[in-house]
C-alpha cells in the first residue's frame, strides 16, 4: 500500500512537473469497454486526442466489461493480467475492490484538479463510491414506450406505474432478467416510499409482495438479457414499454428516429467508471495513470457527452456540455442528470444489493422459471 | 541343387528368422534353460526390450496431441471437478477462529464466548491488512445473505479499536509514537545494527528480523501482533521497522500483555518506559473484544453468522454440490432450500427433457434427408450437401438471430399468417422466447450433426440388399423395416449422441431466443461464473451435468452398445 502510493505520489508530481518522457511507460495499452456506441464517445473524446499527443501509443480495446470482473479474477489467478485500464459499473468496482483485484488509488493525487482548482475528490463528489473507482459517467436505466399503440386510445403513460397498468396501457412488456431494478419499481408501483424500498425489501414479505407486483406482468414480459434486445423488441413493435439504458434510447429515437419516447420517471441512477487492475508493473502503470489524468479532466469528461447522451461524472464539466457532435442537437435536455429528467428519480443501493444479490436472484430466477 | 529359400541358414541376406535360427544352430540356452539371443541376454528380454522401444515411439508420435488433450481438456475437468469441493478460504483467513470455535457448540443458540472474538479481531486485523476479509464476505454471503457488508464494516472499524489505545499509549508517553523506540524494544542488538546500516535504495536485501531475547516470555501478545506487522512491512512495502509505526493491533496487544504480565522485572532498554505504562494501563478506558464486534454490528452475536463459519471451516465442502440439487449446508446440516428458491432440479429436468426434444426432432428431420443424400444421383445429391452443410459455415449468432425474426410475434411467419388469415391480427402466435422457439432454432443448428453421420452410414449400405428383398417378395415398406433400417440403426445412434451431448451443454443460442422457459442449466452456470462469481457452485453444476451425460453413456452402451455407433463406413 505504501509502495502503491509513493509510486502514484511520484507519478503525480512528475505528471504536473511535465516530465513525462523521462519516466518509464509502455508504448501500448489495453482498455476494457462496452463496445458499441458508447465505446465509440470513448474513443472519439479520450483515445483519438490522446494519441494525437502520444503518436508511439498504440491502443488495444476489448469490449469484455461485462464479464470484466469474471475475467480480472481468472487474469489475477492465473497471474497474468492483459488488462490495463478497465470500464465497469460501479457495483462491479465495488465487488473489484472487495476482491482486491483493482487497485485502490488516491483521485488527488492521480487526477487532475477542476479548472477552478477544486481538487478531483470534491469535483467527483459522491460519485466515487469506491477507492478503486475513477467516475466518468453518470447513466441511468430507465423506460421507454412506443408512441404509436393504437390500444391506448391516445394515453400516454407519465409514471413508472404504467409498466403494471395493463388496463389502461395493454401489451408486451419487456424488462432485464434480473431483480436489481425490477424488485425496486416493482414496490414502488406497490405504494411503497422510496426511501423505504430497501427496508421493505430486506424482509421476505417484501421480496413476496414485490415478486407478486411483478406476477401481474411476468408473462406478459420479454425479459432480455443485453440492452440491445430490449431496444430491438420496442422497435420491432414487439413490446410496447420496457426498460433499457438511456444512453441507448436516445440513440435509437434521436439517431435512428424509432417511434419511442422516454419514460424518465423513477429512472435508477447509475455511474461507471475505470478501475486499474491490481498488479501492473511499474511501466504499464506508468502509462495508465499518464493516460487517465487525460482522460479524466473536466473537457474531455464534457466531450464525451457530444457523442452519447450520458451526464459527465465531474460537476465541473456539466456546464462545458454542449451539443451532439453529428446532430447538432443540444445534449443536456438528454441527459439523465437534467433537471427536468431526474425530477422523481430513484437512488440505487450498492452496498445492500451487495449483500442481497445472491439471495435474491435466486428467488427471482426461481419465480421466472416457475 | 537345393532350393536357396528352402534353408533360411543359406540366405545371404537377414531374414527376420534369423536370431531364432542362429539360436537355434548355437543352441544358446543358459543353466536354466532359457533361451538366449547371440549376445548372451535372455531372449524373452531382448524381445520386451524391442517391443518397449517400438511402444516408446508409437507414444511419442501421439505425443503433441496428447499432452495437448491433457493440458486444454482433461486438466480443466479435473480443475472444475476439484474447485466444486474446495473450501480453504474460510481456513486460510480465519485460521484461528475457526480453532478457537471447534470448542463452540451451535446447539446451545447462544455467541460463543470471549476467546473467539478474541482470535475473530488478530485475523481479521490480519486479513484487513492484506485485504482478503472482503473476499471471505463474498464467500460467505453465498450461504448467508449480509455477511459480506458484515466483513466489509468490520475489516474498516478493526483499525479503530486499536486506535483508541494507541492514542491513550500516547497521551501517557509520547514516546509510544516512535517506531524507532518499539524497534528498540523488540527487535535485538545484532539486528538493529544490520538494520541501521541498510538502505532503502541500496537494493539490498531487508536484514532478517530477530527478537529481542526474553522480550516473547514477558509481552506474548504484543510479541506475535509485532512480528505479523514486521512480516507484513517487510514482504508487501518492503519497508524497515525502523521507518514505520507498528500497527494500531500492536498496541491493543500490549495492553493485554501489560494486563496480565508483570514486567517489574525487566531490565533491557525501554524498562522504564515500559513500566510507566504498565502502572497506568489498569486506569485505561477498554472494551473487550466481543463488545466491540458487537458495537460494529448486532449481528456478530448471532448464532446463525456462527454456525455458518463453523459449517464452513473445513478445507472440503459439500456445500456447493448441495446447493446445486437446491439443498443448503446449514449448522444443523443439509437441508431443502426455501420452496421459492428452488431452481436447479428444475432446470436439470428440463435441460434433459429439451435435449431429448431437440435429438428427436433432429431424427425425425434428419433421416429422410440423409436417406436422399445416400440414394440421389451424385450430382444432385452433391447440390442438397451444400444445402445441408450451408447454415453450417453460418455464425451461430446470424443464425440465431435469424430464428428471432422469422418467429417474433411480428415477425415473418406470423406476417404472413396474418395475410393469408389463418391468424387474427390481435391473437399472433408466440413462437420464441419459450421452449418451442429453443427447439426450433436448435434444431437447425444441430441437424448437420444428425445427418452427417446418418449419411456416411447409408451410403455404405448396399442398394442390392433392397432389391434382393423385393425380389424375395417383400413390399416396400418391409425391405425397409427389415432390411434397410436396421442396417442404418448405427448412424442414428451416433449421430444422437452427437446432437444430444451438443444439445445439453448449449448456452447462446437458449439464452437470445428462451425467454424463461426455454433456458438450460448451461446458462445458470454462465450466471454463476460471469456474473454471481460462485465459481464453487459453478464447478458443482458442471460436475454433475458430467456425471449426467456419463451415465447416459454408459446406459447407451448398455442398451445399444456403443459397437453399434458408426461414424463413417
Amino acid at each position: 500500500m505504501k509502495m502503491t502510493k509513493t509510486l502514484l505520489a511520484t507519478t503525480a508530481l512528475t505528471v504536473a512537473g511535465g516530465a513525462v518522457a523521462a519516466q518509464d511507460m509502455v508504448d501500448s495499452m489495453t482498455l476494457v469497454s462496452w463496445g458499441g456506441a458508447y465505446q465509440a464517445s470513448q474513443v472519439s473524446a479520450y483515445t483519438d486526442p490522446y494519441v494525437e499527443m502520444h503518436p508511439e501509443v498504440s491502443i488495444t480495446w476489448d469490449e469484455s466489461s461485462p464479464e470484466a470482473v469474471a475475467k480480472l479474477r481468472a487474469m489475477a489467478e492465473a497471474n497474468n493480467i492483459t488488462w490495463d485500464l478497465v470500464d465497469v459499473t460501479a457495483a462491479d468496482a465495488m465487488r473489484l475492490c472487495d476482491e482486491g483485484l483493482a487497485m485502490e488509488v488516491d483521485h488527488d493525487e492521480i487526477l487532475a484538479p477542476a479548472p477552478d482548482g477544486t481538487e478531483a475528490s470534491d469535483d467527483f463528489g459522491d460519485m466515487i463510491v469506491s477507492d478503486c473507482f475513477i467516475p466518468q459517467i453518470a447513466y441511468s436505466i430507465t423506460n421507454a414506450y412506443r408512441t404509436d399503440v393504437e390500444e391506448w386510445n391516445g394515453e400516454t403513460p407519465s409514471d413508472i406505474c404504467a409498466l403494471f397498468d395493463t388496463e389502461k396501457f395493454p401489451g408486451t412488456r419487456t424488462l432485464e432478467r434480473r431483480p436489481i431494478n425490477n424488485m425496486e419499481w416493482a414496490l414502488i408501483c406497490d405504494g411503497v416510499p422510496f426511501e423505504e424500498v430497501y427496508d421493505t425489501l430486506e424482509t421476505e414479505e417484501g421480496q413476496d409482495q414485490a415478486l407478486a407486483k411483478l406476477d401481474t406482468i411476468r408473462d406478459q414480459t420479454i425479459w432480455w438479457t443485453s440492452a440491445a434486445e430490449s431496444i430491438q423488441a420496442l422497435a420491432d413493435g414487439e413490446a410496447v414499454i420496457g426498460s433499457s439504458y438511456n444512453g441507448r434510447f436516445f440513440s435509437a429515437i434521436a439517431e435512428q428516429d424509432q417511434p419511442l419516447e422516454m419514460l424518465w420517471d423513477a429512472q435508477v441512477y447509475d455511474i461507471d467508471g475505470w478501475v486499474i487492475p491490481e498488479g501492473l508493473p511499474e511501466d504499464r502503470l506508468n502509462r495508465v495513470l499518464d493516460f487517465l489524468y487525460f482522460a479524466t479532466d473536466t473537457q474531455r469528461l464534457a466531450d464525451q457527452a457530444k457523442y452519447i447522451s450520458y451526464g459527465p461524472a465531474r460537476q465541473s464539466s456539466a456546464p462545458l456540455v454542449s451539443t451532439h457532435a453529428e446532430l447538432g442537437i443540444e445534449m443536456a435536455p438528454h441527459m439523465p442528470t437534467n433537471p427536468e429528467n431526474s425530477a422523481n428519480s430513484f437512488v440505487q443501493n450498492y452496498e445492500w444489493w451487495a449483500d442481497y444479490r445472491d439471495d435474491i436472484d435466486a428467488k427471482f430466477q426461481s419465480w421466472l422459471a416457475q | 541343387m537345393s532350393d536357396a529359400t528352402a534353408d533360411p541358414n543359406k540366405v545371404e541376406a537377414p531374414t527376420p528368422d534369423d536370431p531364432l535360427a542362429q539360436a537355434k544352430a548355437l543352441d544358446n540356452r543358459d543353466a536354466s534353460g532359457r533361451m538366449l539371443a547371440a549376445d548372451g541376454t535372455p531372449l524373452k528380454r531382448q524381445l520386451a526390450k524391442s517391443l518397449r522401444v517400438q511402444k516408446i515411439r508409437a507414444l511419442m508420435l501421439i505425443a503433441p496431441l496428447l499432452i495437448f488433450v491433457l493440458l486444454t481438456f482433461i486438466a480443466p475437468i479435473a480443475d472444475m471437478l476439484f474447485r466444486s469441493v474446495e473450501n480453504q478460504i474460510v481456513s486460510e483467513t480465519l485460521p484461528e477462529t475457526v480453532e478457537a470455535l471447534e470448542d463452540w457448540d451451535y446447539e446451545s443458540g447462544e455467541a460463543p464466548g470471549e476467546p473467539v472474538y478474541d482470535a475473530l479481531y488478530n485475523d481479521l486485523f490480519l486479513a484487513a491488512e492484506y485485504k482478503n476479509h472482503t473476499r471471505l464476505g463474498t464467500r460467505l454471503n453465498y450461504e448467508l445473505t449480509g455477511v459480506s457488508s458484515l466483513f466489509r464494516q468490520a475489516g474498516r472499524d478493526v483499525e479503530d479499536r486499536g486506535e483508541a489505545y494507541l492514542d491513550q499509549f500516547e497521551e501517557l508517553n509520547d514516546q509510544w509514537e516512535d517506531e524507532v523506540v518499539w524497534a528498540e524494544l523488540m527487535g535485538s542488538d545484532e539486528w538493529l545494527e544490520a538494520q541501521r546500516a541498510w538502505s532503502e535504495d541500496s537494493g539490498d536485501r531487508l536484514p532478517r528480523f530477530q527478537l529481542r531475547e526474553g522480550v516473547a516470555a514477558l509481552l506474548p501478545e504484543t510479541t506475535r501482533s509485532f512480528l505479523n506487522f514486521v512480516e507484513f512491512i517487510r514482504t508487501e512495502d518492503r519497508e524497515s521497522p525502523l521507518d514505520e509505526e507498528p500497527w494500531s493491533r500492536v498496541y491493543t496487544a500490549l495492553y493485554t500483555d501489560l494486563m496480565n504480565n508483570d514486567v517489574s522485572a525487566y531490565s533491557g532498554p525501554h524498562a522504564e518506559l515500559l513500566q510507566e505504562a504498565a502502572a497506568a494501563v489498569p486506569d485505561f478506558e477498554t472494551q473487550t473484544t466481543k463488545e466491540f464486534f458487537l458495537s460494529v454490528d448486532d449481528d456478530w452475536a448471532d448464532p446463525e453468522l456462527w454456525g455458518t463459519i463453523q459449517a464452513f471451516s473445513p478445507d472440503y465442502t459439500s456445500g456447493y454440490f448441495l446447493s446445486a440439487v437446491d439443498m443448503q449446508k446449514t449448522p444443523e446440516g443439509a437441508a431443502l432450500r426455501n420452496e421459492d428458491e428452488r431452481i436447479y432440479g428444475l432446470l436439470f429436468k428440463r435441460t434433459m427433457f429439451m435435449s431429448l426434444m431437440i435429438t428427436f426432432s433432429c431424427i425425425l428431420l434428419g433421416y429422410p434427408i440423409a436417406y436422399l443424400l445416400a440414394n440421389l444421383p451424385a450430382r444432385t445429391a452433391n447440390l442438397l450437401m451444400i444445402l445441408v452443410l450451408l447454415p453450417f459455415w453460418t455464425s451461430l449468432l446470424v443464425r440465431t438471430s435469424a430464428w428471432k425474426v422469422m418467429l417474433q410475434q411480428q415477425g415473418v411467419i406470423n406476417d404472413v399468417l396474418v395475410w393469408l388469415g389463418l391468424v387474427g391480427d390481435g391473437s399472433r402466435l408466440v413462437m420464441i422466447n419459450n421452449q418451442f422457439g429453443t427447439i426450433v432454432a436448435m434444431t437447425h443448428i444441430l441437424l448437420p450433426f444428425m445427418i452427417l453421420p446418418m449419411y456416411s452410414v447409408m451410403s455404405t449400405i448396399p442398394p442390392t440388399y433392397v432389391r434382393a428383398a423385393r425380389s424375395l417378395g417383400a413390399t416396400n415398406m418391409t425391405a425397409f423395416r427389415r432390411v434397410y433400417f436396421p442396417q442404418s440403426v448405427p448412424g442414428i445412434g451416433a449421430g444422437s449422441i452427437l446432437v444430444f451431448i451438443l444439445a445439453i451443454g448449449y448456452y447462446i443460442t437458449p439464452e437470445i431466443v428462451g425467454g424463461t422457459t426455454g433456458t438450460f442449466i448451461s446458462n445458470r452456470i454462465a450466471y454463476h461464473i460471469s456474473s454471481s462469481l460462485n465459481w464453487g457452485l459453478a464447478a458443482a453444476l458442471g460436475t454433475i451435468l458430467l456425471a449426467v451425460v456419463l451415465i447416459l453413456y454408459w446406459a447407451y452402451d448398455r442398451i445399444v452398445g456403443i459397437d453399434n455407433v458408426k461414424l463413417g463406413g
